[in-house]
């Protein structure tokens, strides 16, 4: 008895900033919603949002084909928000997800069409391993720079991102082009596409994603790499007189992110979207932020807030056919979680809540090095 | 021999092609370097005080929506010269309420200076995505046009060499033309003035600035407010006076490229506005090589580039210029920390 209480403490502890910041990032968007109902033809409606919020749960969890929708939505999160939670841990803000999502995603085509009509193992483990390397390619580029000469990821990943996008395109145009279609894309992935395991399209990468959760909880727990990422993210210097390589270790940082990332691009590629066409946008990169922050980049965390945002992802759709309501305001509503997670000064003034004795310090740490500061291949001055 | 003779050539054609396209290039390249201009004056002054702001590519946003909206409702009322008019004041205020926001998070809250940053990209990418399907697309109607450019009389643009120099600076909507103005004013106010001395004292030095009676959180919210006025003035050129119509995302990364120029330009205001004159001057040539490709070897050459390799020249040449530039770049020294008064810790 005194034990269960004493664990629900903890876990209150722990969740009960998010959660707040949730339901007053829900409370803030119902009051947009009602505000911008006065600007459309119907009128004031003080009631949309509960009709708007009943629709996006209907539409996440109100059959269960709504929850597969939502288990498949999920997937990319848990790998995009798992891939910005790393960064987290080692002091590093990766921004390129989509980028890294994106080139992913065209190398799993790629690789998937030329193996579509090789054995379905064949192609799906290959497919999906040019997926990972590209994408783990795409973060070394940010990495690199940012250990060597100091340029910062922020800035870097998000050039890398528009440069993606457009750089892919060509590709597909001029490189990859399959004949036989009216636009640019590539071709049938066939056999390489990830199997159905459940319903319509609950496929292989859910159980892949889930798994992966456990092997980064690891990797950071319980290896020595592991506690390098960690030791550099607090503290940079201590991690350099400690006989530990803060250059490499944020070289190595990006890279393992942008394989998740890349992962994360290649799942859905074989099991959601099939083929790569120029126009493919990848939200999954800010909500992976969002993702990694209300998961407070622990890998656990993250995989309960990607469950709640592919949530919001399966069941926008449903709440802008029926009451009109542009799906966009799950993008307010996740910037005011991150705004509610990164100000919780304001969370624990409207609730009242005292500060923790043990402050997270992960999301401290993101601006030290702006321009070539600690974490970079610099000396310390 | 017979491939560095070649490459010598190239060169040298390259270099000539890129002389007689200059007077088709100036005029468009202070177009496109205004709103990286103003949103690297943003960085500067903003970043001069301690507070990072990688928020401006989504304050441009709002900036250029809520301008749009403003000249989009009214100008069917009022005309639609008064409107654009009220929706670059709007777009100003727009930014100027969002810097608030921005001042409020870092030096009050001292939330994390990027996570707010990225806050407020999310949240300008959702709401301007938002009041556009509500408002804007469903009516079907189109926005109040842009501001008619300054023209300048033929007899001084036809000139031989100063002419297009003229057409550069003065053949332009006032939005564009004020840019240079406004770098020098700021030039000169950050190192000559009292407030200057502040906004570096304050950001090179938090403490030392506090203990001699500076405020230091009234000069950061000064600096950061001013900066983002600046970044919604970037975003009323993009929709009022320079394309006339609003898209979700527009604004295109260019607040990142501006963050860019700031680093570049080493956080002076002429150093950034040369930054984002490069910029310009990239994207331009990739326009001009399309319209005007060069004969002989150089244009097969030029033509066997793929455009869309042009478009990503300038986020190419942002990671380029940050890596090579950041190393022997030093930001100020207080740069992305909040400040702490003794006894209010």
């Amino acid at each position: 008895m005194n034990r269960a209480r004493t664990v629900a403490r903890q876990i209150w502890q722990v969740a009960s900033i998010p959660f707040l910041a949730i339901v007053l990032a829900f409370i803030v968007a119902a009051v947009v919603i009602v505000v911008s109902s006065l600007f459309t033809s119907t009128g004031f409606e003080p009631l949309l949002p509960l009709a708007a919020y009943g629709s996006l749960l209907a539409g996440a969890f109100g059959s269960d084909n709504a929850i597969y929708n939502t288990l498949v939505a999920a997937a990319p999160l848990i790998l995009g928000g798992l891939a910005v939670g790393l960064g987290f841990k080692a002091g590093l803000f990766n921004i390129g997800v989509a980028g890294q999502f994106l080139v992913g995603a065209f190398a799993a085509a790629v690789v998937g069409a030329n193996l579509a009509d090789a054995p379905g193992a064949i192609g799906v483990v290959l497919a999906t391993a040019a997926g990972a390397l590209a994408g783990a390619a795409f973060g070394f580029i940010p990495g690199f720079l940012k250990a060597r000469t100091g340029a910062h990821e922020v800035v870097t990943t998000i050039m890398l991102n528009n440069a993606a996008v457009l750089l892919l395109t060509w590709a597909v145009n001029d490189l990859v082009r399959a004949p036989g279609f009216s636009f640019p894309r590539t071709g049938p992935i066939g056999n390489s596409a990830l199997p159905i395991l459940l319903g319509r399209n609950l496929h292989l990468g859910i159980p892949l994603a889930i798994l992966t959760v456990f092997a980064v909880r690891w990797l950071l727990d319980r290896t020595t790499i592991g506690f390098e990422i960690r030791t550099v993210g607090q503290n940079p210097n201590a991690a350099r007189y400690a006989g530990m390589r803060p250059v490499f270790i944020t070289a190595l940082t990006m890279t393992l992110s942008g394989l998740l990332a890349g992962v994360a691009g290649a799942i859905q590629m074989l099991g959601v979207i099939g083929f790569y066409a120029p126009g493919i946008t990848a939200s999954v990169g800010f909500d992976s932020i969002a993702v990694a922050l209300l998961g407070r980049s622990n890998p656990i965390g993250i995989l309960f807030a990607a469950i709640l945002f592919g949530a919001f992802r399966a069941g926008a759709p449903l709440m802008q056919i029926e009451t009109s309501v542009p799906v966009e305001v799950i993008d307010i509503i996740q910037a005011l979680v991150i705004l509610f997670l990164a100000a919780d000064l304001i969370v624990r003034r409207v609730f009242r809540i005292r500060a923790p004795k043990a402050e997270i310090v992960e999301l401290k740490t993101v601006t030290q090095s702006w321009a070539g500061g600690a974490a970079s291949g610099a000396p310390p001055s | 021999m017979d491939a560095i003779g070649t490459l010598l050539r190239l060169g040298w054609e390259f270099l000539v092609y890129l002389v007689t396209v200059l007077p088709d290039m100036l005029p468009i390249i202070l177009g496109l370097a205004t709103p990286l201009a103003l949103g690297a004056l943003c960085g500067v002054i903003g970043e001069r005080s301690g507070v990072v702001n990688i928020g401006i590519e989504g304050i441009m946003l709002m900036a250029a929506f809520f301008g749009y909206l403003t000249g989009f409702a009214l100008h069917t009322t009022i005309g639609s010269g008064p409107s654009l008019a009220l929706g670059i004041v709007v777009a100003v205020f727009v930014g100027a309420l969002l810097g608030l926001v921005h001042a409020w998070l870092t030096v009050s809250v001292r939330a994390d200076q990027i996570i707010a940053g990225t806050m407020m990209n999310i949240a300008a990418f959702g709401v301007t995505g938002y009041l556009n399907r509500l408002i804007i697309t469903p009516s079907g109607l189109g926005g109040a046009g842009v501001i008619a450019p300054f023209r300048i009389p033929d007899t001084l643009a036809n000139l031989p060499l100063v002419g297009p120099v003229l057409v550069m600076f003065f053949d332009q909507g006032p939005i564009a033309m004020s840019v240079v103005f406004i770098v020098i004013i700021l030039q000169v106010a950050l190192f000559r003035t009292k407030w200057g001395l502040r906004t570096r004292a304050v950001g090179e030095h938090p403490k030392a600035a506090d203990t001699v009676g500076i405020d230091v959180y009234r000069q950061r919210y000064q600096n950061v407010i001013l900066g983002c006025a600046l970044a919604g003035l970037a975003g009323a050129f993009l929709t009022l006076e320079s394309t006339g119509s609003f898209q979700n995302g527009m604004t295109g990364g260019r607040g990142f490229i501006a963050l860019a120029a700031m680093i570049f330009g080493r956080w002076t205001p002429l150093g950034a506005f040369g930054g984002a004159l490069l910029f310009g001057t990239a994207t331009a040539l990739g326009v001009v090589i399309n319209v005007r490709v060069p004969e002989g070897d150089l244009g097969t050459l030029l033509k066997s580039i793929p455009t869309f390799w042009y478009a990503a020249l300038p986020y190419l040449m942002t990671i380029v210029i940050l890596a090579g530039v950041v190393g022997r770049s030093t930001p100020p020294a207080a740069d992305g920390v909040a400040y702490v008064k003794e006894g209010k810790g």
